[in-house]
């Protein structure tokens, strides 16, 4: 980190996921080790090869009001749930609006609301439509919606890098600060995907899982019979905030957000690079920001997502930029692939191990796929050590996307 | 058959409690939808939308503007 750049620090956090409908409920059956995958049971599952999912614990439309759930996307409506978590978890009183700013993307958008207007459309004609047709599917919206609850002048975006979409929205999200355009930032990601276009479509690139006969154990990062992902959903986010700004209002402090690295693959449009060169740069450019160097990482959480192409290519890049030693997570075992969404409750989850001193375990390893020479918490979660400390969160996404963003101990 | 205004009134009411969440007892025919109930021009094309829906009635847009009141859009459907 430059000399002369603000201090970014992290005073908020807010999670909906398959594990539970706020942090306090999903970070507990993260360490209880516990799967959020269920049986579909929609009218559709006979369509498709895949009969599971990891479906929200907590239905958005149970919890926001009805009027409200009915103008928002389901991403949107996790989106929002989570960002106003977050949001009272911070409790910030007062904040000049032209310097606050939110930064909230998805992989995919409103897709569901997307292909069910073009029924209406079909069915119907356009004038049935909603009028909120537009802002519901379009990938912005989120962040739209959270910036005009909140009062964000200072700037809403969205960035979009697929599954690698949360852990980018932080990222840009610490640069707004660092910049000097924001004292505060919301940011964060989120997917509503669960449907069966999609889950047709990720089978047909042969990347899902089609453990049908048991679905709890198909999330497997590096066990050797690990056959793809599972589809999650749901929204992480985060309260970014300027030491300075955080310091002077008297904030509790749960971790320094402390860079981030970007790099491309510049491969192929799906499949990971194979000798983790994009994964190493993103991972030595966000030592780089931060001012870390190895040693000081000792927790990781992998974006391992149960691919057989990618999960083993990553620890390969985590032993030569950072070495064999940091506690490695692969929290999607639990939560499935929350695709935009999985970089945001991945940092939570970054944050959290921090700040409470816990790698969250990975569940449905049986045998260590060949290979994998870094520490994986396998099962139960393992204690970090006392001190000050750093974690780093890789994401990664379809187009060749890398990033990771490294957080420090308080 | 056609619908009597009380009837027409407990549509429009439930129609608008679903889409602004007033409570359909507060929708009573003098109210406005701007002025009384908070309605934007968005919303009230949600309504109408909904209303054609639920009374199998069309509100053109040229028509739409002109529907200042509950008892207005009871009277369009009525006629």
């Amino acid at each position: 980190m430059k000399k002369d750049q603000a201090r970014v620090v992290v005073t908020g956090l807010g999670a909906t996921t398959p594990l539970g409908g706020d942090v306090a409920s999903t970070w507990s059956a993260l360490l209880a080790g516990q799967s959020g995958v269920r049986n579909l049971t929609e009218d559709w599952v006979d369509s498709v090869p895949v009969k599971f999912a990891a479906l929200a614990a907590v239905d958005p439309t149970e919890v926001l009001p009805r009027p409200e759930a009915r103008r928002l996307d389901r991403a949107e409506q996790f989106a929002l749930v989570a960002a106003r978590e977050a949001w009272a978890h911070a409790a910030i009183e007062k904040v000049d609006p032209e310097r606050l700013g939110v930064v909230v993307g998805s992989g995919i958008g409103g897709i569901t609301t997307i292909l069910a207007a073009y029924d209406t459309f079909k069915e119907k004609g356009w004038q049935r439509l909603s009028p909120y047709t537009v802002p519901m599917l379009m990938p912005n919206g989120a962040a739209g919606w959270i910036g005009i609850e909140i009062g964000a002048r200072a700037g809403v975006h969205a960035t979009v890098s697929a599954c690698a979409t949360g852990a980018e929205s932080i990222g840009y999200g610490i640069e707004m600060i660092r910049s000097g355009r924001a004292d505060v930032v919301v940011a964060g990601g989120t997917e509503a995907a669960i449907h069966p276009l999609n889950i047709g479509s990720f089978a047909a690139m042969r990347a899902m899982s089609l453990r049908n006969d048991d679905p709890r154990r198909a999330s497997r990062p590096w066990d050797k019979a690990r056959d793809g992902f599972v589809l999650g959903e749901g929204s992480g986010v985060v309260v970014l905030e300027s030491e300075e700004h955080a310091l002077a209002r008297g904030a509790t402090i749960y971790a320094v957000a402390a860079g981030v690295g970007y790099s491309a693959d510049a491969h192929h449009i799906a499949q990971p690079e194979p000798t983790g060169a994009g994964v190493m740069l993103a991972m030595r450019r966000a030592l780089q920001d931060s001012g870390l160097t190895g040693g000081d990482i000792r927790h990781v959480n992998a974006h391992s997502t149960s691919t057989p192409a990618g999960d083993v290519v990553e620890t390969i890049a985590i032993k030569e930029v950072i070495g064999d030693h940091p506690l490695v997570s692969g929290t999607k075992s639990m939560t499935g692939h929350l695709l935009g969404g999985a970089g945001g409750i991945e940092s939570v989850f970054t944050i959290l191990a921090l700040h409470e001193r816990t790698a969250p375990g990975t569940i449905n390893i049986d045998e260590l796929d060949e290979g994998v020479e870094v520490d994986i918490v396998r099962d139960a979660p393992r204690a970090l050590p006392p001190g000050q400390i750093a974690a780093i969160n890789n994401s990664f996404g379809f187009g060749g996307h890398d990033v990771a963003v490294a957080f420090t101990s308080v | 058959m056609a619908l009597t205004e009380q009837e027409i009134l407990a549509g429009i009411g439930k129609i608008i409690n679903e889409i602004t969440g007033v409570p359909a007892s507060e929708v009573s025919p003098e109210k406005s939808f701007v002025e009384d109930l908070d309605i934007d021009s968005l919303s009230m094309v949600e309504i109408a939308v909904a209303a054609q829906d639920e009374f199998g009635v069309e509100i053109p847009d040229e028509q739409l503007k002109n529907l200042k009141t509950v008892k207005d859009v009871i009277n369009f459907i009525q006629n």
